[in-house]
């Protein structure tokens, strides 16, 4: 399976798209899945009932979804040491949320990429993530 | 201060409720770290396995090595569907106090992980919070709030940190939200012979319909003058004065939207036209023909004004 060694990343570097279509099935199955069982995260009724305008993603999901963002890019063979998000507007049921990614930093052995997940309303998750690859062979 | 005066703003700096807020972050702050209860269960490939497969994560470094993914940190300890009675941290209180006192919105606005190392399957965590800080009050675009600030550590059996998490909420006082109105059953029929009538009434203006051509007042509006037959209209705006020509006290049937008994009255005004109009302000009986009145114009409910007539003090 590829994976990223560290010599294989340069500043600058930007990473694939993810586009992940945020049906009801998502919203749930990642709700439950991380063991968060708030209803704005799987009762529609209930989030309307909140002001909310359908269920959405909650942030553990958001954490887990970063996540995976960066290591579909970097392979298993990464190390996740930090990931910092900043919360922006929610990302509901029947919207679309896309990733995008660029490698701001890279210093003594640690990569740092830019995350940005985007949805109709804006920006969703903005942050960082920092990693560590396997040094070059 | 009076508890009158904190109720009216809580919020402002240097208020009594303002200075308790902030003494109660410090009391909780200086708590540390209160250890929770272990994780009900140990870190495990079923839940492992469930988090991928939700995520959409293909990365087979977790299971070919058993480790857990790293945001899946917090899942290890998270409450069940039935939260655990009993089961309080020094962040439970801050969020009440600020609920109390109308902080009650939230939305969280950052989360930062830091991972010491993955944690291994078989493992049992337990979390432990320690609140960090409260900032505000500030003015946010959701309304005025606080930013509460606190960290997770988990921790293995060793007493080892393997993660932690510092979590930032913003709780915000919701700005009150309009209660729509019960919309007024009884609504007017607007067309394009009387939209200018009630466009005027929205403004506060009394509009009777003229002729662009003989100038002839003509209320009820229509489409034609009946002195001269033009088609050219325009209006005029009415003082708002008149004198009631003749009413009816409306008792039964029942009226929706209507308290009977109440008085429908035609109104002549000085200008010429008679208008029918409800009269408020005053009890039936009070009603009488040649009557001076007013209009008045009445929000009905969140859309439609009427305009309608009280006693002119004499």
């Amino acid at each position: 399976m590829r994976t990223l060694r560290e010599d294989q990343v340069e500043l600058g570097a930007v990473l694939p798209e993810l586009s992940i279509e945020l049906t009801p099935t998502v919203v749930v199955s990642t709700a439950l899945a991380t063991m968060d069982f708030t209803p704005v995260h799987h009762d529609v009724e209930g989030a309307r009932a909140q002001g909310s305008a359908d269920i959405f993603l909650n942030i553990l999901t958001t954490m887990g979804l970063v996540e995976r963002y960066v290591t579909d890019w970097t392979g298993p063979a990464a190390v996740i040491r930090r990931i910092n998000v900043k919360l922006g507007v929610p990302a509901y049921s029947g919207d679309r949320l896309l990733f995008t990614g660029t490698v701001t930093s890279i210093a003594s052995g640690e990569i740092t990429v830019e995350v940005r997940g985007k949805v109709s309303l804006g920006d969703h998750a903005t942050g960082t993530v920092a990693l560590v690859l396997p040094a070059r062979r | 201060m009076s508890p009158d005066t904190d109720r009216a703003d809580p919020g402002k700096p240097g208020t009594s409720t303002d200075r308790d807020l902030h003494e109660l972050a410090v009391k909780q702050a200086a708590l540390g770290q209160v250890r929770g209860a272990a994780a009900v269960d140990p870190v495990n490939v079923p839940m492992i396995r469930h988090w991928l497969d939700a995520m959409g994560d293909t990365n087979p470094v977790y299971l070919d090595q058993g480790i857990a993914p790293p945001a899946m940190a917090q899942v290890w300890t998270m409450q069940g569907v039935r939260r655990a009675a009993g089961q309080h941290s020094p962040v439970d209180d801050v969020m009440s106090a600020l609920d109390a006192v109308g902080f009650t919105g939230v939305v969280a606005t950052n989360c930062e992980q830091v991972y010491h190392r993955y944690a291994r399957l078989g493992e049992r965590l337990t979390s432990a919070i320690r609140f960090d800080d409260l900032a505000g009050p500030k003015r946010t675009a959701l309304g005025e709030g606080y930013f509460a600030t606190w960290t997770i550590t988990w921790h293995a059996e060793s007493g080892e940190a393997v993660a932690e998490m510092m979590f930032r909420v913003l709780k915000f006082r919701p700005p009150p939200r309009a209660v729509p109105r019960e919309p007024y059953p009884l609504r007017p029929a607007v067309n394009r012979d009387t939209a200018f009538f009630w466009d005027g009434v929205r403004q506060g203006e009394l509009r009777v319909q003229s002729c662009a051509d003989c100038g002839e007042l003509r209320h009820p509006p229509g489409p034609i003058c009946p002195h001269c037959r033009s088609a050219n209209r325009a209006y005029r705006i009415a003082g708002g004065e008149g004198t009631v020509y003749s009413y009816v006290v409306h008792h039964h049937p029942p009226v929706p939207g209507r308290e009977p008994p109440f008085v429908v009255a035609v109104v002549a005004l000085p200008e010429g036209v008679r208008i029918v109009g409800g009269i408020v302000d005053c009890p039936p009986e009070a009603v009488g023909i040649g009557m001076a009145v007013v209009v008045t114009y009445r929000q009905m409910d969140d859309e439609l004004v009427l305009p309608m007539w009280a006693p002119r003090e004499p």
